[in-house]
């Protein structure tokens, strides 16, 4: 299996006027092709940060971030990052938003649109093309922000506590459609979380971190006992989820 | 339409419908009788000679001198004001929007530059008549110095808080899409600053107005705050009173012009309302 990502040593401290904070300390680890990764770690522990420094927003202090073997410099094209709200814009139809990422990147033509297009079909968004956020439910609206970071087509995704917006059930069920499509699309993607739940439910490899200055504490393989997908309401009823639950809440007490 | 809605309601639903719709009639009802009596007054105390038509002017005057626009050239005055106040308010909108922009642009440069604003805000921009006069020179163009003088720093202080205050999230958004400082300006922060503008325009067309009297009042041949300062100086209260009363219709006439164009733009903007 490819490399999609590796962080080698990666350590960021904040400079501010009274004084420094150390935020991120020695993280290492990779990401293969068509993983799913959860970060977990108490709030306020730099999880955000992390992502940041992957999306190429902020840079690492020392050590380096690789992305598909080059070291990462600015933000490219080559990830995708959906942050906690939908953000987005108002004056704009749903359709024009899902382009908005390919129109900054000045990406838009016949190939791109019908590309974001055809995820709004197969994602039942197709007929609210034309209305406004508002006018949509929160799952829809995390849906279309969705479409919106797929569209350009990046190599890894990064979902930053993306459905903690949502009220409870409306999380359970954008968390199955997001796990599908991005199961489906095959991409690989980090999904930082301070639930624990959640994280367990989607990913294949959970990682928990400590708290700041935020290092690796655990980096745990998640593997269900069937052998085809389960879907995050799946693994939820299921025995192991448990024990995956009770382990990383001890792994998470240990550092309170 | 209406009536449609009001069959389909159940009967408490009808008589609140009622209760708010008879209510609103008074309140219109009222509002005009204010505006009549008050001018029915004026016009009887005047001619019973309670009140000095000389000093205090009297409806059935004014009235006169407005009919008789054709030979004391109230057109042209009216034309005037009207040209000086767009002038002055459209370069102060530019003007001040790309001045908001530059600072926003630049952290630094709206760093260095606050404190001054600060200032010059706070500074009575009439203060400033005789510099404008001798800097520009007496005539049209400094009357429209004047408007620009008092709505251009309060258009820049104005759209720089909406821009700085612009939710981060959006901004972030922007950015991890790779976008630059200008494409998060066009994309993302002028869009949602577009009621700021609105306000920003509401206040403006005021302050321009008030830029474009005071101007009127310290150099100039035409317009209606010549007008008023030539009829103190003859004492002809009546064209002092016509002219006060154009003004007052001129300025509500410019603000309601800025809110249809408010509504105009968001309802191309958005669905919404």
């Amino acid at each position: 299996m490819g490399e999609i990502l590796c962080l080698k040593s990666v350590s960021l401290t904040y400079q501010a006027e009274n004084g420094e904070v150390e935020a991120l300390k020695d993280i290492n680890f990779t990401v293969n092709e068509g993983e799913i990764i959860s970060i977990i770690g108490p709030s306020g522990c730099g999880k955000t940060t992390l992502l940041s420094l992957i999306s190429g927003l902020e840079s690492p202090t020392s050590g380096e971030v690789r992305v598909g073997g080059h070291v990462v410099k600015g933000v490219t094209d080559k990830i995708g990052y959906m942050l906690q709200k939908d953000n987005l814009l108002d004056w704009r139809t749903i359709r024009s938003n899902t382009l908005l990422g390919l129109e900054i990147r000045k990406m838009l033509c016949n190939a791109t649109v019908d590309y974001a297009d055809d995820l709004l079909k197969t994602y039942g968004l197709w007929e609210f093309r034309n209305m406004r956020p508002s006018q949509l439910s929160g799952g829809m609206r995390q849906r279309a922000a969705l479409i919106r970071t797929l569209a350009a087509k990046p190599g890894l995704l990064l979902l930053d506590e993306s459905f903690s917006a949502l009220d409870y059930q409306t999380r359970l069920a954008v968390t199955d459609d997001v796990y599908g499509i991005i199961k489906r699309v095959k991409i690989p993607a980090i999904l930082v979380t301070h639930d624990i739940s959640d994280g367990i439910s989607m990913a294949d490899r959970l990682i928990v971190l400590t708290k700041r200055p935020a290092s690796i504490s655990r980096d745990i393989k998640i593997e269900f006992s069937r052998s085809e997908i389960m879907s995050p309401l799946q693994r939820r009823n299921d025995p192991l989820f448990r024990e995956y639950f009770n382990l990383i809440w001890k792994e998470l007490d240990v550092h309170e | 339409m209406n009536k449609q809605i009001i069959c389909a309601v159940s009967s408490q639903r009808r008589k609140y419908l009622v209760k708010n719709r008879r209510q609103k009639i008074m309140t219109l009802v009222c509002q005009f009788s204010l505006l009549f009596i008050t001018i029915f007054l004026w016009e009887a105390l005047a001619r019973v000679g309670i009140i000095d038509s000389f000093i205090m002017s009297q409806p059935t005057r004014i009235l006169r001198v407005v009919t008789d626009f054709r030979n004391n050239n109230l057109l042209l005055h009216i034309g005037v004001t009207f040209f000086e106040t767009i002038v002055g308010f459209a370069i102060g909108v530019i003007l001040g929007n790309l001045i908001a922009l530059a600072l926003w642009y630049s952290g630094f440069l709206s760093k260095v530059l606050y404190p001054y604003l600060v200032v010059i805000n706070a500074l009575p921009k009439i203060a400033l008549g005789p510099v404008i006069i001798i800097w520009v020179g007496a005539g049209m163009q400094a009357v429209i110095v004047m408007a620009l003088a008092i709505s251009l720093v309060v258009t820049i202080m104005e759209m720089l808080n909406g821009f700085k205050n612009t939710d981060a999230e959006l901004i972030k958004m922007a950015k991890t899409f790779g976008a630059g400082r200008i494409q998060t300006f066009v994309k993302i922060v002028f869009p949602s600053n577009l009621p700021t503008l609105f306000n920003c325009l509401k206040i403006n067309i005021g302050l321009s107005l008030v830029g474009v009297i005071a101007g009127e009042f310290l150099v100039s041949r035409a317009g209606l705050g010549y007008l008023i300062v030539y009829g103190g100086q003859v004492f002809q209260m009546d064209l002092v009173m016509t002219s006060v009363f154009i003004l007052a219709v001129l300025a509500s006439v410019l603000y309601y012009g800025i809110v249809l164009l408010e509504s105009f733009v968001m309802k191309i903007f958005s669905h919404k309302k």
